[in-house]
């Protein structure tokens, strides 16, 4: 049995609601060059181009890239062999947060819902918890913004519906959705299980590092019609009209009740904010 | 690309009347901030038929909540947020003379019929790119609704703020047609 202490963990959260929010990833920047060259619309190049301007912006002088810093959605793999020590563990990732959306100038976006009266320290974060072997915690930091979120989906289509349907269902979606989220986006597949089951996996699939495919041959397949599909919807970046409306599709599924065939749609935005760290 | 056209804001009719879907603008000048709770509070203002805490005849509103400014700056990152909550509200605001928005996403059919009507424009500014739009605003200071926090209305000093047309006085839409241009 390996002692964490809650301590180690305000810490780290602390840093990864900074970094997250702070620094573009390498993955997410390597698209944005991949985009560039392919881009055909003068505009969307443009555009391209002020989303690189910005993340060197925010890296140098240490500012958020967007002002919609999220919700704080934490995703905890906690080794069956990790005994937590020196206080309650939900608590402490929200400490954790509330010290990073502080101290990081982090905009705090959560709020009551009815009243809608700021919680002004953006708690309570969206803490996802899942117990794996070993004696590690993986903590999993990727900052939620409203403006994709919205774009998100969740449909109990019908075993009828068939692959194609389900084809059919996710592009109409990223179409509706148009220049709402940001786009270009990124597109989070969800596939089978329940109904939280499946919103869970589409949201799961967002933490992939872009450019990484799904490992069954199947999925990799689907995510490469569902990409070129959406791409030739012609959005384009920040829907002015383009070939690049999303960077990348991620796929990830699991089985379903023989009487349902259930798909969830999650959208991010360009900036696929995701930090993960090892305690 | 067509070159960027330099605006002194407050906007006329005749400013808006000349911009069209797709021109490239460079704002200069006051601007206001304004988002979904902002939006309702001056709505509901103005259906009570009680003043505003801000003039809007010729100005324009940014959907914007910005993130907390560091010390020695004026303002946070402050990028677009989606402009479609503010649907319900953008009508009414323009017939008491609000001339410009701006955000990003599509707008209700509403709305653009009411930017037709009422002699307004819709401008789209990059989404996610608020610490570089952070850069073109100059003085940020809070003139209503403190208690809203990041949704209070701020007059902020711009200079050379770069937006797109989207949706211009005469009902053209730049959303739809990008799409319809780059659509296989």
């Amino acid at each position: 049995m390996r002692e964490i202490n809650t301590r180690q963990i305000i810490e780290v959260v602390k840093k990864l609601c900074i970094e997250a929010n702070l620094y573009l990833e390498e993955d997410v920047l390597a698209a944005f060059e991949k985009g560039e060259k392919m881009e055909e619309s003068p505009v969307g190049k443009e555009v391209f181009q002020q989303l690189k301007e910005n993340a060197r912006l925010a890296r140098e002088e240490k500012v958020a890239m967007c002002q919609d810093t999220g919700l704080a959605v934490v995703f905890v793999e906690l080794g069956q062999d990790v005994h937590i020590v020196g206080g309650d563990f939900n608590a402490a990732i929200n400490e954790g947060v509330r010290q990073g959306y502080q101290e990081g100038y982090l905009r705090k976006s959560a709020c009551h819902c009815f009243s809608r009266a700021n919680t002004k320290d953006n708690t309570p974060a969206v803490i996802h918890l899942e117990m794996v072997p070993g004696d590690k915690m993986k903590i999993t930091l990727a900052p939620k913004g409203g403006g994709s979120e919205n774009m998100s989906t969740v449909n109990m289509l019908s075993p009828s519906d068939g692959l194609e349907g389900l084809k059919n269902r996710v592009v109409e979606w990223v179409k509706q959705a148009g220049s709402n989220p940001c786009p270009p986006v990124v597109v989070g597949v969800g596939v089978g299980g329940t109904f939280e089951q499946t919103a869970l996996i589409a949201k799961k699939a967002l933490l992939r590092p872009l450019g990484q495919k799904n490992p069954d041959p199947q999925l990799a397949a689907l995510e490469e019609e569902l990409l070129t599909r959406i791409n030739n919807l012609g959005i384009g970046p920040q829907g002015l009209g383009g070939r690049i409306t999303a960077l990348a599709v991620h796929v990830e599924m699991v089985p379903c009740h023989i009487a349902s065939f259930p798909l969830a749609v999650n959208i991010n935005c360009h900036a696929h904010r995701h930090k993960e760290a090892v305690i | 690309m067509s070159q960027a056209i330099r605006l002194k804001t407050p906007l006329s009719d005749a400013d808006v009347a000349k911009l069209k879907a797709g021109d490239k603008v460079l704002l200069n000048g006051v601007i206001y901030t304004g988002r979904d709770a902002a939006h309702k509070r001056l709505y509901d203002l103005v259906m009570e038929g009680k003043p505003l805490p801000v003039d809007l005849k010729g100005q324009v509103i940014y959907y914007v909540g910005p993130a907390p400014a560091k010390p020695g700056q004026p303002i946070g990152s402050a990028g677009p947020t989606t402009s479609g909550r503010m649907d319900v509200f953008s009508p009414k605001l323009m017939e008491i003379g609000l001339k410009g928005m701006i955000g990003k996403g599509m707008r209700k059919k509403e709305v653009v019929e009411a930017m037709k009507k009422h002699k307004a424009v819709y401008f789209a500014a990059t989404g996610g790119a608020g610490a570089l739009l952070a850069k073109a605003i100059k003085k940020a200071e809070v003139v209503a609704y403190e208690d809203l926090g990041p949704e209070a209305i701020s007059r902020l000093e711009v200079e050379d703020f770069p937006v797109i047309v989207v949706n211009d006085t005469a009902g053209n839409d730049l959303y739809a047609e990008g799409m319809r241009k780059y659509a296989r």
